[in-house]
């Protein structure tokens, strides 16, 4: 197990080397002089000059790219271009936010999807599960800006039960310590707090979830209908084994590799910023970090924001591979 | 040993699930009574006051600040949390652009409008416990005369000109006077150093921090500054020492950044917010059918146009311009998609402005006319792009659909025309650049001043910056000119006139109308006043 996680690893770097030449390219790829287009037209030669040698480009390309590297082995991700500041300091508030919202996002995928698609697969061709599939399809086709704005209007405006958006009641911030609100209320001690912050993940949560939780329940429900008609399967349920324990104890297991892999793609979609959902919602996370950073130009944070979506997705990934391996143990790395 | 995880799973999951409910549930409880003991809580803090309303304030915008040195920004959400930390030597009136005392008391102009004598108020401290003085406003211009021009863009437009310093000598006479001696007559200059950027800051702040500053900002300003959570919230604090007896009247402002205009005005109706910028036209009736809440009207100082690119055929024919002006049915537009809130454009600027050149009627709408024209011009029919703005601006709510709009009245008349839109800041780039042959854009007043609109943006010197048009006249170029350091306001008026009058002639873009932004609030916001520039201080703003 350790070998072949190791193994894995190993074979990340050229991966994550490749990922980050790319990045490196982006900024290079800028017709013209980068430090011209970074600064607009009116810039004169002095800042220009002083830009190029700041981003040092007047080396070699190769001497960038490892100074680039370098750079990022110490955790040096450059400053903002906008505000001025270590992209490295600024971006931790933006990631904890994305992460907080897309974990949760995909706990309520995994558990709605996952046993939705179960009970369809067992029950198939009953009326529950065609409702489910239709409410999974509706799900996929969903425009999220609209679902959101629906959601506000449901519960927070007519029902009066869930704040709108933001992540927590301004006028009685959370004191950030982690970034995590979740985590962060509870280590201030402020059970209220953590109620709180947990209502204001509820809507763009369930926003964020619809997708995956589509996804999931029809890909949970199609690798189960397979398994569930294996043969070892119709012998548990000929014994009279009660349900349960042939799903959870016999089926599930084997049915989970195509769903851990679609959970897996879902979860690092959702952590590379759901650019709509933060919108609608207000929620300061990565999406709209790099969004807005493309609209003021910041070359370095767009730079650098990729590079971490990108480097999230790829841990995911290795994630991903390593469960394959904990629940079938016949999966080996060669 | 498997089964076991397998338990723990489900363990979890119904964990989870039951925390989910349990949210949901607790809500419908609790919701009265969390508010309530907010409100004592609060309470509290305001012993001055026997009521126990808290003075607290939630301003939904649709944006978060760049920074916080009001200097080195240029973007409205900035200036609006900057004008309650910094003070300008001037103010603007309430809700106009007069000048008014502001750090400085009293001030006098010389006869050859070259040196201007600022007395400043006595007492006054930065929040960092630096006296306000002379040497202070010294130290300010000189770190805005020192610096690059990309660092301080405000400046560097408003006081520079040719890299000449207009300002050429700032110096303290003595404890509380300064003099200001300029190169040349400045016009608007009283107007100019009163604008937002031109917050006093204290010298030990920011000699201390450097380019942090903007993160950590200390001005002599009725509030001090919180905390700010990026792309969230900004939170600023009553600034107990503040210089002017009992102001100001609430203990914290926290803007919030909501970017979606739907969403912002769903926070407002739950209450989340106090006060919502960027209300929708379409909106409007939501909000005054609503008894809690109240629409306010902030005074238009701004343009919309259509921008016709003068160097790009066909628009480089003065009569096919002036074709498209008749083409437009401007009234039809601003009923449609301005909700009537709005008036229509005649000059570059509007009729408030000093200058404003009321003899001029605008081009009615008369496709038959524009018709003419265009076969009097020899147009040929190509097809022309049309750009429309991606964003929602206070000068324009919706610009694809007034692009809309505009492509059916070309193609009545003959200009067949295909509807781009990029991305914003490309969009303005591309449009600097002179790649669109029309386009919608728009323009909102700094300081009140006609040199603000004219010269701004329809000026030779402004040709790859805000003269997006490519519009270049000699004439008017000498007019803006004389007009920049004629201290006689009369004669000054009428230079604003000819050149109005020949811009006119010119039809260098379609004027198209001067909204009316609005903002919404509760009716227990009282004292808020929305400043035709875009930002404000909210020193007299109080919740009832």
């Amino acid at each position: 197990m350790l070998r072949y996680i190791g193994k894995r690893i190993l074979h990340l770097i050229p991966v994550l080397l490749g990922m980050t030449f790319i990045v490196f390219l982006i900024i290079r790829a800028i017709p013209g002089d980068p430090a011209q287009v970074i600064l607009g037209q009116q810039a004169n030669e002095e800042a220009i000059k002083a830009l190029r040698e700041k981003l040092g480009l007047d080396n070699p390309w190769y001497i960038q790219y490892f100074d680039y590297l370098k750079g990022l082995l110490t955790g040096d991700l450059g400053e903002s271009l906008r505000t001025r500041q270590p992209i490295t300091t600024e971006v931790w508030p933006y990631l904890a936010a994305t992460i907080e919202l897309a974990v949760f996002a995909m706990i309520i995928a995994i558990i709605i999807g996952m046993n939705a698609g179960i009970i369809s697969a067992w029950f198939q061709n009953s009326w529950f599960d065609y409702i489910a599939m239709v409410i999974a399809l509706i799900g996929v086709s969903m425009p999220i800006f609209w679902l959101g704005l629906m959601e506000q209007w449901t519960f927070s405006l007519e029902l009066k039960w869930l704040p709108t958006s933001g992540r927590e009641e301004v006028r009685d911030p959370v004191h950030a310590i982690t970034h995590f609100y979740l985590i962060d209320t509870l280590i201030n001690g402020r059970i209220d707090q953590f109620w709180v912050t947990i209502k204001h993940l509820i809507l763009p949560g369930v926003a964020l979830a619809t997708i995956p939780m589509a996804i999931i329940a029809r890909m949970t429900r199609s690798s189960m209908l397979e398994v569930l008609r294996s043969d070892y399967i119709r012998t548990a349920r000929a014994k009279g084994q009660r349900m349960g324990k042939v799903i959870y104890k016999h089926a599930l297991k084997n049915a989970l590799i195509p769903i851990i892999t679609i959970i897996g793609l879902q979860t690092g979609l959702l952590l590379g910023g759901a650019i709509l959902t933060e919108t609608i919602f207000s929620w300061p996370g990565i999406g709209r970090y790099i969004y807005e950073a493309i609209g003021y130009r910041d070359y370095t944070v767009i730079q650098s924001g990729i590079l971490i979506v990108a480097f999230m997705f790829v841990m995911i990934n290795l994630l991903v591979d390593v469960l394959y391996s904990a629940i079938d143990s016949r999966i080996k790395y060669n | 040993m498997k089964k076991s995880k397998l338990w723990s799973l489900g363990l979890f999951l119904l964990l989870a699930l039951s925390v989910m409910l349990a949210a949901c549930s607790s809500d419908e409880g609790t919701e009265e009574p969390t508010e309530t003991n907010e409100e004592t809580n609060e309470g509290a803090t305001t012993d001055d006051t026997k009521e126990s309303v808290p003075q607290t304030l939630v301003f939904g915008r649709g944006g978060d600040s760049v920074s916080l040195d009001p200097a080195i920004v240029t973007d409205g959400e900035s200036f609006k949390v900057t004008e309650n930390i910094f003070e300008t030597l001037l103010n603007f009136g309430e809700q106009d652009t007069t000048i008014n005392p502001g750090l400085a008391k009293t001030w006098e102009v010389s006869e050859d409008g070259l040196t201007y004598t600022f007395h400043l108020q006595e007492g006054v401290k930065f929040h960092d416990g630096t006296d306000f003085n002379a040497d202070a406003v010294v130290k300010n211009v000189e770190r805005w005369k020192g610096g690059a021009e990309e660092q301080f863009y405000y400046f560097h437009s408003m006081f520079k000109a040719e890299g000449e310093d207009i300002i050429a000598k700032v110096e303290a006479v003595d404890d509380l006077t300064v003099v200001f001696t300029l190169s040349r007559p400045q016009a608007p200059f009283l107007k100019n150093i009163a604008m937002s950027p031109f917050g006093i800051a204290s010298p030990t702040a920011f000699e201390s921090a450097g380019e942090a500053f903007g993160d950590n900002p200390v001005g002599t300003g009725p509030f001090v500054f919180g905390e700010w959570k990026r792309n969230d919230s900004i939170t600023v604090k009553k600034n107990e020492n503040y210089w002017q007896e009992g102001l100001p009247k609430l203990d914290t402002i926290i803007f919030r950044a909501i970017p979606d205009n739907s969403a912002r005005l769903n926070a407002l109706m739950t209450g989340e917010i106090d006060l919502a910028d960027g209300i929708n036209p379409s909106d409007a009736t939501t909000v005054e059918s609503n008894s809690d809440l109240q629409l306010i009207e902030r005074p238009s100082m701004n343009v919309g146009y259509l921008g016709l690119t003068n160097t790009r055929a066909p628009f480089d024919n003065k009569l096919v311009r002036q074709a498209v002006n008749y083409a437009i049915d401007k009234q039809s537009i601003i009923d449609a998609f301005f909700q009537g809130r709005a008036e229509v454009a005649v000059n570059p600027m509007p009729s408030s402005i000093g200058g404003y050149n009321d003899g001029i009627t605008g081009y009615e709408y008369d496709p038959e006319k524009a018709k003419a024209l265009l076969a009097e011009a020899g147009y040929d029919g190509t097809e022309i792009e049309l750009w429309a703005m991606p964003v929602p601006r206070p000068y324009m709510p919706d610009g694809q659909k007034v692009a809309e709009a505009i492509q059916k009245n070309l193609s009545d008349v003959g200009i067949p025309s295909k509807i781009v839109t990029y991305e914003w800041a490309t969009y303005l780039e591309k449009a600097k650049n002179g790649e669109a042959d029309a386009f919608l854009l728009g323009w909102t007043g700094d300081n009140g001043d006609a040199d603000n609109f004219i010269y701004t943006l329809l000026d030779k010197d402004n040709i790859g910056s805000n003269n997006y048009a490519y519009y270049s006249n000699d004439q008017v170029h000498e007019l803006l000119i004389a007009a920049q350091s004629e201290i006689d306001e009369e004669k000054r008026v009428e230079l604003y006139k000819q050149a109005q009058e020949i811009i006119h002639d010119d039809a260098p873009w379609v004027p198209l109308a001067h909204s009316i932004p609005l903002l919404a609030g509760k009716k227990s916001v009282t004292g808020y006043l929305p400043h035709p520039t875009g930002s404000e201080s909210l020193i007299n703003v109080s919740m009832e």
